[in-house]
């Protein structure tokens, strides 16, 4: 997942050739694709629908969906989401306002540790989390690592990064001169930038926000790292379900649930990503 | 410079300092502080040892290392070749089954790690396909977890690449084979090494569909640190987390390696 970040880099227009169609060269990815990842989706679907007798039906679904395991589940699940997103928005916009137009010297270094962080692995954050706010941690802060703020601090710690990303790459292309004017004009750094950095960083920060909201909600590794006893979301659950008590019917139902929010949530990913891509066009 | 006065931007260096630390540089300090420390009771370790990276060198930590970069190696290999395969071969199909493949290629991104190795349980537990038990289910949930990330970057380097080129040798009397060989695949070799770093990466620390998969005899670092923490063992999990960033890195410094050679070329 947290590939989406690297390679997330807007391609600019596409030079198109005409040439004659050979479709058929796709066939061998295509089949790896559809024979080892859309027929297990598809078996995922099936399975939620089928009973602990083996009948067809919505059985298992109402049970699912009415016991309180997993509506609390789910609500901690969006709830964690919107709240990690928007620490993440926050605080990777302001360490990248900062980067970009108050610089100092190491600043690029530091921009660059970014990028590497991005590609570690999330339950990095929980390990260490132990060792800071763990009940033996330097900062004896008891059981507050355990309860979902304990959670939504260490997915703001590991996810801000991801905003902090496209912030920098948008802030980058805010042109000086712009903002120089709107100094000179009488301007303070403030109105500056309300009116002229923020609306032209929105697309990327947007689409920022939204890919954290997608990578947060499938958060699994700081949440069973963490371990906290009554914070459970949705892929806690289906790990449960899965491997713990191995009720597959169950863990399907969930998982199909789960991809359902998190498609909807990449819909608006790539929508706004190619917005943003059109807007910068349009400008050049 | 969006701040004229000197006291306003120490003012603001000094939060950033303080935000910068707590999110970015804390948890890295305090892995590798706990990966060498003896005992930590108060704000630094006590003592420092070496014994927690003997250990993560030696018996069950060292085996998954092992089991890692072999996962870490393989899906990477495969992933970056069905990609590459998939990008290069659906610039040349129809306009309409080019996007379709684009979709279907970005699709598993949107689906969670857990629920991708919940469905691989459900699918390769069963008759046609009955692997699961073994190592090869997880070496494929890996391959299909990195392949939308491998296609992706392949397929964007495609689309900035200039087709004048092909063209030319193309018109130049090169067969559709040759001009892949000597022109399309040595200007992609940068973003296909790229694309290897960054599989190699994820891979290394996969976590949620390997937590689902792994058999007894093909357990992976990650798996196995969550195994340790679980038993308390933080400070060999420290060792071993480190251990693996360490592994990561080298192998992404080697990919950048052949990157900056062959670009020179």
């Amino acid at each position: 997942m947290t590939g989406l970040a690297l390679t997330a880099v807007a391609a600019p227009a596409r030079r198109r050739e005409k040439r004659p169609g050979h479709g058929w060269l796709l066939l061998p990815p295509v089949l790896v694709l559809l024979g080892f990842f859309g027929y297990p989706l598809v078996l995922v679907v099936l399975q939620s629908l089928e009973s602990k007798t083996g009948e067809f039906g919505l059985s298992v679904w109402l049970d699912v969906l009415g016991s309180a395991e997993f509506r609390d589940a789910a609500w901690k699940t969006v709830a964690l989401a919107l709240g990690a997103t928007a620490g993440c928005v926050v605080l990777g916009t302001f360490l990248a306002l900062v980067i970009a137009f108050v610089p100092f010297p190491g600043a690029r270094t530091l921009s660059r540790l970014v990028d590497t962080v991005l590609a570690f692995p999330s339950f990095l954050i929980a390990l260490a989390f132990t060792f800071i706010y763990g009940s033996a941690g330097i900062l004896g802060a008891g059981g507050f690592l355990y309860s979902p703020f304990g959670i939504l601090l260490a997915e703001i710690t590991f996810y801000t990064p991801f905003v902090m990303r496209p912030a920098l790459a948008a802030f980058g292309q805010v042109s000086s001169a712009q903002m120089e004017v709107a100094a000179s004009l009488g301007a303070k750094p403030g109105r500056v930038l309300r009116q002229v950095i923020l609306p032209e960083a929105l697309p990327s920060l947007a689409s920022g926000a939204c890919l954290t909201m997608l990578l947060a909600m499938n958060e699994f590794g700081i949440v069973l790292f963490l371990g906290a006893k009554d914070v459970t979301t949705l892929p806690m659950l289906v790990y449960g379900k899965g491997i713990v008590t191995f009720d597959f019917p169950q863990a399907c139902v969930i998982a199909v649930v789960n991809v359902v929010f998190s498609l909807a949530l990449y819909g608006t990913y790539r929508r706004l990503t190619k917005g943003g891509q059109r807007a910068a066009v349009d400008q050049a | 410079m969006l701040l004229w006065t000197r006291r306003s931007r120490v003012l603001l260096w000094a939060v950033f300092a303080v935000l910068f630390t707590a999110i970015v540089l804390a948890p890295l300090l305090m892995i590798v502080l706990a990966s060498v420390a003896g005992n930590w009771t108060g704000l630094l370790p006590g003592a420092l040892t070496g014994s927690h990276f003997a250990r993560a060198l030696s018996g069950e930590t060292f085996a998954s290392l092992s089991v890692s970069i072999q996962t870490g190696v393989i899906a990477s290999l495969v992933s970056v070749l069905l990609g590459t395969w998939a990008a290069l071969a659906s610039q040349s199909a129809p306009s309409k089954l080019r996007k379709a493949v684009d979709t279907l290629f970005h699709l598993p991104i949107a689906v969670p790690s857990v629920v991708l190795g919940l469905a691989m349980l459900v699918a390769f537990s069963r008759p046609p396909l009955a692997f699961n038990g073994t190592r090869w289910i997880v070496l494929l949930g890996h391959v299909m977890i990195l392949l939308p990330f491998s296609y992706s970057t392949v397929s964007a380097a495609i689309a900035r690449m200039d087709p004048l080129l092909a063209q030319a040798a193309a018109s130049l009397g090169a067969s559709p084979v040759r001009v892949l060989l000597r022109v399309r695949l040595p200007v992609l070799l940068p973003s296909i090494s790229a694309s290897a770093s960054l599989a190699l990466a994820m891979s290394m620390g996969e976590l949620g569909a390997t937590m689902m998969l792994y058999p007894p005899d093909w357990r992976t670092l990650p798996a196995s640190i969550f195994a340790l923490t679980d038993r308390g063992q933080v400070f060999l999990a420290s060792a071993s987390t480190v251990l693996l960033l360490a592994v990561t890195l080298a192998g992404v410094v080697i990919l950048g390696l052949a990157r900056g050679r062959a670009a020179q070329r």
